[in-house]
C-alpha cells in the first residue's frame, strides 16, 4: 500500500465518518441531558427524506409535460439547497419534540419512544415517497444546485509539493462538502457549549442530578426540551448529509442502514465526550471504508473472506462494549424521566 | 302493461347483453405483480409494466396490477390474484421465488410466470435473461471507451446472478483489450445491499481513484450512487436494466438493458393464444431479450468504431462463433 492509496483510504474515512459524527454529537446531547434517545437512525432518516423531498422540488427544473413519475420542480437556484437543509432539520426536530414529549412531559419511556420513533420513520418515509412521486419510495435523484459539492480548499494544489503534508492537505483535507468540514467544526463547538457554557453546565446537571437544578431554580424540563432539540438539529444534518452530500443525491427507503445504532455504539464507546465522539467515528469511518476497499484480503496464509470485512464494524462494537473501553458510565439520571413532586 | 313488459324485456336483454360482454373479457384477466421498488422505478418494474401496458393497448384488454409494499405480501397477493381468477399471473423478481412454489402448486389450473427465477412447476414459465451476453457487449464498449485501461464493476448483493453479470462484464473488457485492468465491488452481502446508494457512490468513487474511468453497476438502488458518482466526477457509468442513459446525459456511455417487458408482454399475449408453455425460457440476444441502450442521450459518446466491433460481437455471440461463460453454469468464471 503506497502513501497515495492510503490518502484515500483517509479521504473515504472522513466521508464515511460524518453522518456517524453528526448523529454521534446529537447523542451526546440528548443523552447528556439525561434523555436516552436510540431514535437517532429515525431522526436521520425523516431528515434525509423531508431534504431530498424538498430539494427534489425546489431545485428540479419546471416542466410543461412531465410524463408519469417525472416530476416539475420549482427551479429554485442556491436557496434550493438552503430549503432542503431546512426541511430535513425541520423534520428531525419535529421527531426529536415528539420523543422529548413522551419522555420528558409524559414521563414515558425514552428507549421505546425511541424504537417508536424508528420505525415511524421507515414506514413513514416511504409512504409519504410513494404518494408524492411513485418511485418505490425514492424520490427523484437531486439535480447539483440541491447538493453539496467537493470543494477544493484554497493552496490545496501549491503545498502539494511538500512531502507527506502536502499531498494529506491536499487529498484528505481539501475536496470534501462543505458538510463534512461543518461536522468536523461541531466538535469543538459541542465541548466549548458542553464545558464552557452556562448552559453547557446545566444541561449536563440535569443528565446527573436534575433534584439539584430544580432547587437551584432552573426548569428543568425547558433544559432537556433544548438539549433535545440540539440533538435534533444534528440529527437533520446527518440525515441531510446522506441524501444531498453523498452520490446517493436523493433519498431511498432505509438509505441510513443501520448509521444511527453504530453511532450510539461510538457514543458509548467515547463515553459521552465530544473529542473522544470523534475518534470513535473515525475508527468507525475507517473500518467501513476498509471493508468497502479490501472486500477479501489475502494475508498469506489464507484470505479474509468478504464477510467478515463487511461484519467487522459489528463485531468491534461488540468487542469494544463488552469491556475493552474500560467501564462506560452513562449520565447518572439518563433514562429516568424527572418528577418534582411525589 | 305491454309496454312495461317490453321494458322489461329489454332491460333484461340489456343486462345479459352486458353480462356476456363482460364475461368475454372476463375470461381472459392478465395480471402481473410487481417487486418491492414499484412500478415507476425506471427499472426493472417500470419495464414490466411497460411491457403489460404495451400489451394491453394493442389487444384492447385490461390488465390487473399490484404493487406489494412489504415481504410479507408476496404470497398474500399471489394469492389473492389467483383465487379472483386472474390468469395468467405473471411476477418480477427473484424474490417471489418462494411463494411463487407455494401459490403455484395451490392453483394448478393457473398459469403463472416468474422472472429472474426459477420454478420448477408444471404450470410456471421461468424466464431468465443471459445478462452474461448483454454484460460482455457493455464490457466491450467500457474497454474501448476509457482511456487508462481500467474499468470497474459495481455489483449490488453478491449472489450467483450478479456475478453473472461481472463475469460476462470482464469477458468483454477482455475481449477488446486484453491489458485491461477491472475493479470488482460488491456491495454487500444482505439485501440492504440494493439500496445503499451512499456506499455504492463510495464503491465507485474507490475505482476512480485507482484510476477507472467507466464503471459499471449491476445493484438495483445502490446503482444511482455509482451513476451519479461517475458522473460528478466526469467519468461515465453504465446503467442496467432499463435504459438509465437520461439519468445523467453525457455521463452514461450506455445501458445494459433487460427487456422485461418482452418477457412480460410475451406471457400475456401467449396465454392469450393458448400458447402458454410453461418451463424454462431464455432471453438472449438472438431473442432480443437482453442488448444495449443507444438514444440521443449517449449517440455522441459510441464511436462508429466502437459500435462496428459490438454489431459484430453480437452477430457472433448469436451465430455462436463466441461464447460468452455464464458464470451460473459452474459458479466460477475464467476471466477476472
Amino acid at each position: 500500500m503506497d502513501l497515495a492509496e492510503l490518502y484515500q483510504l483517509l479521504g473515504t474515512t472522513l466521508r464515511l465518518a460524518t453522518p456517524l459524527l453528526f448523529a454521534c454529537l446529537a447523542g451526546l446531547f440528548s443523552e447528556r441531558a439525561g434523555i436516552f434517545d436510540i431514535g437517532l437512525e429515525g431522526k436521520m432518516l425523516a431528515a434525509a427524506f423531508a431534504s431530498a423531498a424538498v430539494g427534489a422540488y425546489a431545485g428540479l427544473p419546471p416542466l410543461a409535460d412531465p410524463f408519469p413519475g417525472q416530476l416539475s420542480g420549482w427551479g429554485l437556484g442556491w436557496p434550493a439547497a438552503l430549503l432542503a437543509v431546512l426541511a430535513g432539520i425541520g423534520a428531525s426536530v419535529l421527531m426529536a419534540l415528539l420523543h422529548g414529549f413522551a419522555s420528558i412531559t409524559l414521563r414515558g419511556n425514552q428507549l421505546i419512544s425511541g424504537v417508536a420513533i424508528n420505525f415511524l420513520a421507515a414506514g413513514a418515509t416511504v409512504l409519504i415517497g410513494v404518494t408524492l412521486f411513485n418511485l418505490g419510495g425514492q424520490t427523484p435523484n437531486l439535480p447539483d444546485v440541491s447538493r453539496f459539492k467537493e470543494i477544493t480548499l484554497p493552496l490545496a494544489e501549491t503545498l502539494r509539493g511538500i512531502p507527506l503534508v502536502g499531498p494529506f492537505y491536499a487529498d484528505v483535507i481539501s475536496g470534501q462538502n462543505l458538510l463534512v468540514y461543518v461536522g468536523l467544526a461541531t466538535v469543538p463547538l459541542t465541548w466549548w457549549i458542553l464545558f464552557r457554557t452556562r448552559f453547557g453546565l446545566r444541561l449536563r446537571a440535569v443528565g446527573e442530578n436534575p433534584g439539584a437544578v430544580d432547587t437551584a431554580g432552573i426548569n428543568v424540563a425547558r433544559q432537556r426540551y433544548a438539549a433535545v432539540i440540539l440533538c435534533g438539529v444534528l440529527c437533520g444534518l446527518g440525515g441531510c448529509y446522506l441524501s444531498m452530500a453523498t452520490a446517493a443525491a436523493g433519498f431511498g427507503d432505509e438509505m441510513t442502514a443501520g448509521r444511527g445504532f453504530i453511532a450510539l455504539a461510538a457514543l458509548i464507546f467515547a463515553k459521552w465526550r465530544p473529542w473522544y465522539a470523534l475518534s470513535a467515528c473515525l475508527l468507525f469511518g475507517l473500518l467501513e471504508a476498509i471493508s468497502a476497499k479490501y472486500q477479501s484480503l489475502d494475508i498469506g496464509l489464507f484470505e479474509i473472506p468478504v464477510q467478515f470485512m463487511q461484519a467487522l464494524p459489528y463485531i468491534l462494537t461488540v468487542v469494544i462494549l463488552a469491556g475493552f473501553v474500560g467501564k462506560a458510565i452513562p449520565p447518572k439520571a439518563g433514562g429516568v424521566p424527572y418528577v418534582k413532586e411525589r | 302493461m305491454n309496454i312495461l313488459k317490453t321494458l322489461v324485456g329489454a332491460a333484461a336483454l340489456l343486462g345479459s347483453a352486458t353480462l356476456a360482454l363482460a364475461d368475454g373479457h372476463a375470461d381472459f384477466k392478465p395480471a402481473v405483480i410487481f417487486d418491492l421498488g414499484g412500478k415507476f422505478d425506471r427499472s426493472f418494474n417500470q419495464a414490466s409494466f411497460e411491457g403489460a401496458t404495451r400489451f394491453s393497448e394493442e389487444f384492447d384488454v385490461e390488465f390487473r396490477e399490484f404493487e406489494i409494499q412489504s415481504d410479507a405480501q408476496r404470497e398474500q397477493a399471489l394469492r389473492r390474484f389467483a383465487e379472483q381468477g386472474n390468469n395468467p399471473i405473471v411476477v418480477a423478481g427473484f424474490a417471489y421465488g418462494s411463494a411463487m412454489e407455494t401459490v403455484a402448486a395451490e392453483f394448478p389450473d393457473t398459469s403463472f410466470a416468474i422472472i429472474d427465477m426459477v420454478v420448477d412447476l408444471p404450470n410456471v414459465r421461468s424466464v431468465v435473461f443471459n445478462e452474461h451476453e448483454g454484460s460482455f457487449l457493455v464490457g466491450m464498449m467500457a474497454a474501448m471507451k476509457s482511456e487508462t485501461g481500467k474499468v470497474g464493476f459495481v455489483g449490488g448483493m453478491d449472489i450467483p446472478l450478479i456475478r453473472k453479470f461481472a463475469c460476462g462484464y470482464v469477458q468483454g473488457v477482455k475481449a477488446a483489450n486484453p491489458d485491461a485492468e477491472v475493479f470488482q465491488n460488491m456491495t454487500g452481502t444482505t439485501g440492504a445491499a440494493w439500496n445503499d446508494p451512499v456506499k455504492g457512490g463510495e464503491l465507485a468513487k474507490g475505482q476512480m481513484d485507482q484510476g477507472a474511468d467507466v464503471v459499471y453497476h449491476a445493484a438495483g438502488g445502490t446503482g444511482r450512487g455509482v451513476l451519479q458518482a461517475a458522473a460528478d466526477a466526469g467519468k461515465l457509468g453504465i446503467g442496467v436494466d432499463s435504459n438509465q442513459n437520461y439519468l445523467h446525459p453525457g455521463n452514461v456511455l450506455t445501458s445494459m438493458l433487460k427487456r422485461v417487458d418482452v418477457a412480460v408482454y410475451n406471457a400475456f399475449k401467449d396465454s392469450m393464444e393458448g400458447n402458454f408453455t410453461a418451463g424454462f425460457s431464455v432471453l438472449g440476444l438472438a431473442e432480443d431479450g437482453v442488448g444495449y441502450a443507444v438514444d440521443e442521450n449517449n449517440e455522441t459518446l459510441i464511436s462508429e468504431d466502437m459500435m462496428k466491433a459490438v454489431e459484430d460481437a453480437k452477430a457472433k455471440i448469436i451465430s455462436g462463433d463466441i461464447k460468452v461463460h455464464n458464470y451460473m453454469d459452474d459458479n466460477s468464471c475464467p476471466a477476472s
